[in-house]
């Protein structure tokens, strides 16, 4: 693995430690419902200042399940990887490419300056 | 960081949107000149706008037990400067509130605000700023991220504590309540924002040189950084 790969993953490494210690640790045990949405508790905090504010809107659509939700959230992540991934994926690969155009072409120059060499020879 | 729909007060919820339509008439106005001029660029903002996507459906466990997400608008607005965040940070926002009942219309302005408008400007101030002392790049980087994303969880709770001051305490007392939910909460995500933001910065160094030069995050030479550095106080003086 080179050094760049090593960082890379290293920075990996430390993104899922800093979402899997307050699990393992049950940061969220002290709570009667563990690790909600920071939103939703939001909400309940409007409520107990003002226990009388009623929400004057509510949303024109709403998933009608935790599994649409959750489905619709994967969509909205998966959108996001793909289009990143392909940037990358073109880059790298318009790099490939470019690295072997080269190449070819250099061959070409060789084998030409070669052939000439050869012709100059037999013309000698 | 998303005010539910609804839960802003018709006053407030107005005036968060009069506060950021300008902000996202000129970030509209600055995507398509940016696109119109550097069609190449297209890819990148697309890239950038798909980090923000991203980041801001991915819901973590912190270490206050509850869950919250990162934002991803620190990325594109140290890229392509803030005022082209104000509207992939929107886009984004509109989409969740549509589709995920996330959010909402009558509290789209003060999301936005906080998201796509306050974040990224905090967040490539202090990139800016960092880079001034020759900070090192992926240094700047991490801080301008973690700053973007925990910048507008502050917003958030500034937001709310100003629509429900608390009766006892008023709003220093609500905002000490909204900042605890959202602000402690959202510390450890910024902290992995950062890296994140780090990471893609690290692939982008790698694979798009020439397009980062020519947005001024790499400096080719001692006297491009000059040159960098003398035309940024042009644009401070024009600005």
């Amino acid at each position: 693995m080179s050094r760049n790969a090593k960082i890379n993953t290293l920075l990996l490494v430390l993104v899922a430690a800093l979402a899997v210690l307050p699990l393992a640790f049950g940061l969220g045990d002290h709570k009667e419902e563990p690790f909600t949405g920071a939103d939703a508790e939001a909400e309940t905090a409007i409520t107990e200042i003002d226990p009388d504010y009623e929400p004057w809107f509510s949303p024109l659509y709403e998933p009608p399940s935790g599994e649409i939700e959750s489905a619709l959230f994967a969509l909205q992540a998966a959108v996001g990887a793909g289009v990143l991934t392909y940037y990358f994926g073109l880059r790298r690969g318009r790099r490939q490419g470019e690295a072997r155009a080269l190449a070819r072409l250099r061959a070409e120059a060789d084998a030409d300056a070669g052939d000439e060499a050869a012709s100059e020879r037999r013309r000698v | 960081m998303h005010i539910a729909e609804g839960f802003l007060p018709p006053a407030h919820a107005v005036a968060w949107g009069v506060a950021s339509a300008p902000f996202v008439v000129h970030g509209a106005r600055s995507l398509i000149r940016e696109v119109r001029e550097h069609p190449e660029s297209t890819l990148l903002l697309g890239a950038s706008g798909a980090f923000t996507f991203v980041l801001s459906a991915l819901k973590l466990p912190s270490v206050t037990g509850s869950c919250s997400h990162p934002t991803g608008t620190g990325l594109g607005a140290i890229l392509f400067r803030p005022p082209v965040m104000a509207v992939l940070g929107t886009i984004t926002l509109l989409f969740q509130a549509l589709l995920l009942a996330h959010g909402g219309l009558t509290t789209l302005g003060a999301n936005v605000f906080s998201m796509a408008v306050v974040g990224p400007w905090a967040g490539y101030g202090v990139y800016r700023l960092l880079r001034r002392y020759d900070v090192p790049l992926m240094v700047a980087v991490f801080f301008g991220a973690f700053v973007a994303d925990l910048s507008t969880y502050c917003v958030t709770s500034v937001q709310l504590a100003l629509a429900f001051p608390d009766p006892g305490s008023g709003f220093l007392g609500a905002l000490g309540k909204f900042g605890s939910i959202f602000a402690v909460t959202q510390i450890p995500l910024a902290v992995s924002e950062g890296l994140l933001t780090v990471l893609v910065m690290r692939m982008l160094v790698q694979s798009s040189k020439g397009e980062l030069t020519r947005l001024g995050v790499l400096v080719t030479s001692a006297a491009g950084r000059k040159t960098a550095k003398s035309s940024d106080s042009a644009e401070a003086v024009a600005r």
